[in-house]
């Protein structure tokens, strides 16, 4: 009776669940997400080394049997269930419940290595500024009368890198010490990721405009720069030229397969999350369609002014090695300037082999070979700050060349630790480990603190090698265990037909057999091959690295280094870590379980109130 | 007469070809690459500029000995090439058939290299003294590292844009603090007790009046 005059409306039921702005921001967040450094500096390396054109063709069959079924999946699944990654697996049963907490530990291990990476970024970006770039010229020696040792024997822009960024230990057992603008950088990379994470997918949504569209107006821009370069037309061919017999060896497939799971971001929980914050009506299939296309295109367009770029490298080393030959003939047989050019080298050497043997020898010429050059394939950190800054040092306005690659690999690394944050906090922030009423700007500020001191290890002298051993053994086998468990937790445990159903309801039809085949068995087939693959690979050779000793008698090359046992035995322990928890989730809420049905009086009381309030709401009898 | 003049002649040319060949005591090789240096602009080596060579090295003696007796005479020049390389040497004209110091022309020619390569155009890479090496300019560093520069820009921006969104944060919370204990504070003006229909303060402030009606009834009924 009361209730006729209460005069407060009654509220439409809302969860309380951030929601993104519109679906395109959704859409940018799960592209900036997967589209991270890797589609720059580690797609175009694979294909150079496994026959370029020909790559494309294990690499589309992964995307089409792997990458967009599990991509569908994550999606799908956040989606519906509109909670975290540990939220949802304990909502899909408890026993998978493991899963998710795999999935957060991951995501933390990753977020801390990858923003160390970022803070190399940035050294760079705020090196670049500098007229001339500081990686163009070797630094003097100490009484002035010649350059650096160290810089001579090896490069400029090697010198840059393994001293005066890293400066680093020739040993990883050697930690060195911190390196005190590594730590500057690394509390600024730490404070603009807070910065555009401080209120979830709020803050991300509005930065990821400019971190998710900004790279692609950069790799415009270098793709026409690239291009006019000369020797790019080189770099292409070599890189897109097929080669079909590589397709034969299976380390082939297995690259592929690799490459498309990581790219993607699978396993991460930072994918279920974003889907999470969706209204559940959304198509998902679309969308996972949508960013898997986009995520491989970027790689493809990518890959255009990288070998552009690289071409143009490997051209004009070739022309310094003529040109450094033709000097030294020019000044031994004292002929005139400019009497031997680059065309007619070939027919001069072969008419001084002839009549002046002994003296061509004595020059010690070095043979120069495009093919030789163009065949120097680097990956990873090696592109990025070695290879391409000599590029750019031989690009007329080189600064402003600098700054834009610097800002890009910047935004693609920055736009993927969004969603690796989000993998971290939001189920956090379900688990309610602060208090409710506490604001959402404490507990990433908490998070982003935690983190930028843990990773100031990152920044000790051994750093760069720790981050090798985090990316080698925490971002690859873990993810693989997981996503193979997600697939036969939704798949057999959850049952395909209840997800089936709950996917038509949301995206409104039929889920067609491409899906059911994939969830049912192509994937799950895949990834156990792969798991299988990639650990025997792993295991045939005792783990190495390489590392940088200045007192190496063959310096510059790197000197190749087995792993201590107790290093060796942290890289078990990053692998093992987080493909423990599924177990040993399992085993918890059995215990739990047995322990509930064993004490009665541990049932608890909703159900007797359930009953209860059932009796009050009959009738009485009149 | 005649052939006195030209036995001295022959004697001096002689001494001079011992004087000035490749890998003679005290002398230098010189390099040039003008094509190199100048591209289209580059000027032919001819007896001219030899001779503008030989002034050069005989002002650097000077210069550096500070004594005005080195003649450009003194300098000699001996197998030149297409290449554009020689070799020279520097005569004592005090001392018979002799020649200066490898070490003070070295030194002469270091003090006024600058000069030197300024009169032909050239720089210390296109013009070469093989076995003199050149000082190294320093490095231009100036006194904050630009890095530092822009770093401390980067970071001012990111602390302010933290810094307003978490005002932001906090002006919004306050808001939003403000209205539901606003409507808080009326929703406890609706939940009154009521009392068949009529709030109980209604009928508080409203003092009970006595019906009439009934009042009068009373009387109606008898006594017990």
């Amino acid at each position: 009776m009361s209730k006729d005059l209460s005069a407060a409306p009654e509220l439409p039921k809302e969860d309380g669940r951030p929601k993104w702005d519109n679906k395109f921001q959704y859409i940018l967040s799960c592209i900036g997400f997967a589209v991270g450094l890797g589609n720059v500096w580690r797609f175009p390396y694979l294909c150079q080394i496994h026959g370029g054109g020909a790559f494309l063709i294990p690499y589309f069959i992964a995307l089409l049997f792997e990458g967009i079924p599990l991509l569908h999946l994550e999606l799908a699944l956040g989606q519906y269930l509109r909670k975290g990654s540990i939220g949802a697996w304990n909502t899909i049963s408890a026993y998978l419940g493991g899963i998710g907490v795999a999935s957060w530990m991951v995501s933390v291990l990753i977020s801390l290595y990858y923003n160390t990476v970022l803070t190399w970024v940035m050294w760079y970006f705020i090196n670049s500024f500098q007229e001339p770039l500081p990686w163009s010229v070797c630094p003097l020696n100490e009484n002035r009368t010649g350059f650096n040792e160290e810089c001579y024997e090896s490069t400029a822009v090697n010198y840059f890198w393994y001293r005066k960024t890293l400066n680093i230990t020739p040993d990883i057992a050697e930690s060195g010490r911190l390196q005190w603008w590594l730590i500057l950088c690394l509390a600024a990379c730490w404070a603009i990721v807070y910065l555009c994470t401080i209120r979830g997918i709020e803050t991300t949504g509005k930065a990821i405009y400019v971190t998710a569209i900004f790279p692609y107006l950069v790799l415009t821009i270098f793709l026409i720069q690239g291009l006019t370069l000369p020797g790019a037309t080189e770099g292409l061919i070599y890189l897109f030229t097929p080669n079909l017999s590589t397709l034969k060896n299976p380390r082939v497939w297995l690259d592929a397969a690799t490459q498309i799971f990581f790219s993607l971001s699978l396993g991460f929980g930072g994918l279920i999350a974003f889907a999470s914050y969706n209204p559940t009506k959304n198509d998902c299939e679309k969308d996972a369609v949508t960013v898997a296309i986009v995520n491989s295109m970027t790689s493809l367009y990518a890959s255009i002014p990288v070998f552009s770029v690289l071409g143009f490298k490997a051209t004009t080393a070739y022309w310094d090695c003529l040109d450094r030959n033709i000097i030294n003939i020019i000044n031994e047989f004292d002929l005139p300037e400019e009497s031997i050019m680059r065309q007619n080298y070939t027919s001069w050497i072969s008419f001084l082999n002839s009549s002046y043997p002994e003296k061509i020898a004595g020059l010690k010429l070095k043979s120069c070979d495009l093919q030789e050059f163009l065949d120097q394939s680097v990956s990873g950190t090696g592109l990025a700050f070695i290879v391409f800054t000599q590029a750019i040092i031989l690009m007329p306005g080189s600064q402003a060349w600098a700054i834009l690659f610097f800002i890009m690999l910047f935004s693609l690394g920055l736009s993927s630790m969004f969603g690796n944050i989000e993998g971290v906090f939001t189920p956090l922030l379900e688990l309610q480990i602060v208090p409710k009423s506490a604001p959402k700007e404490l507990l990433s500020g908490i998070i982003c603190l935690i983190s930028f001191l843990i990773a100031l290890c990152f920044t000790l002298g051994s750093g760069s090698y720790w981050i090798d051993i985090f990316d080698r053994y925490a971002s690859s086998v873990p993810l693989l265990v997981i996503a193979f468990f997600e697939v036969i937790g939704v798949v057999y445990i959850y049952k395909i037909n209840r997800f089936s159903k709950d996917v038509e309801w949301m995206t409104g039809r039929k889920l067609n057999l491409y899906w059911q085949i994939t969830w049912r068995f192509i994937s799950p087939l895949l990834l156990l091959i792969v798991f299988t693959a990639f650990v025997t690979l792993q295991l045939q050779k005792p783990p190495s690295y390489t590392a940088w000793n200045p007192k190496y008698e063959g310096f510059p090359m790197k000197e190749e280094k087995v792993y201590p046992p107790w290093v060796q035995a942290i890289c078990v322990l990053l692998v093992a870590l987080p493909c423990m928890c599924l177990p040993l989730a399992a085993l918890f809420h059995l215990v739990k379980q047995k322990r509930r049905s064993k004490d009665p009086s541990l049932v608890p009381s909703e159900v007797f109130s359930c009953q209860g309030a059932n009796i009050n709401f009959s009738h009485p009898k009149e | 007469m005649l052939r006195a003049l030209l036995l001295t002649l022959s004697v001096v040319a002689i001494a001079h070809a011992e004087l000035c060949k490749p890998d003679a005591q005290n002398a230098f090789k010189v390099r040039i690459s003008i094509k190199t240096a100048l591209g289209d602009n580059a000027y032919a080596w001819d007896a001219n500029e030899e001779y503008l060579f030989k002034a050069m090295v005989a002002f650097a003696m000077r210069r550096y000995s500070s004594k005005s007796t080195t003649q450009i005479s003194n300098v000699l020049l001996c197998n030149v090439t297409d290449r554009v390389s020689f070799w020279f040497v520097v005569t004592d004209s005090s001392k018979n058939v002799t020649t200066v110091p490898g070490s003070e022309v070295e030194a002469a020619i270091r003090m006024n290299r600058n000069r030197i390569n300024n009169a032909f155009l050239l720089s210390d890479k296109t013009l070469q003294f093989l076995k003199i090496t050149s000082t190294l300019s320093p490095p231009v560093e100036p006194s904050t590292p630009v890095w530092l520069i822009v770093f401390g820009v980067v970071l001012c921006l990111i602390v302010a844009g933290i810094v307003f969104l978490i005002i932001s944060g906090i002006r919004k919370h306050k808001k939003k603090n403000k209205e539901s204990t606003e409507r808080e504070n009326l929703e406890e003006k609706v939940e009154v007790t009521l009392e068949n229909g009529i709030p109980c303060e209604a009928l508080d402030i409203k003092a009970g009046h006595v019906n009439g009606v009934f009042a009068a009834d009373d009387e109606r009924f008898t006594s017990l």
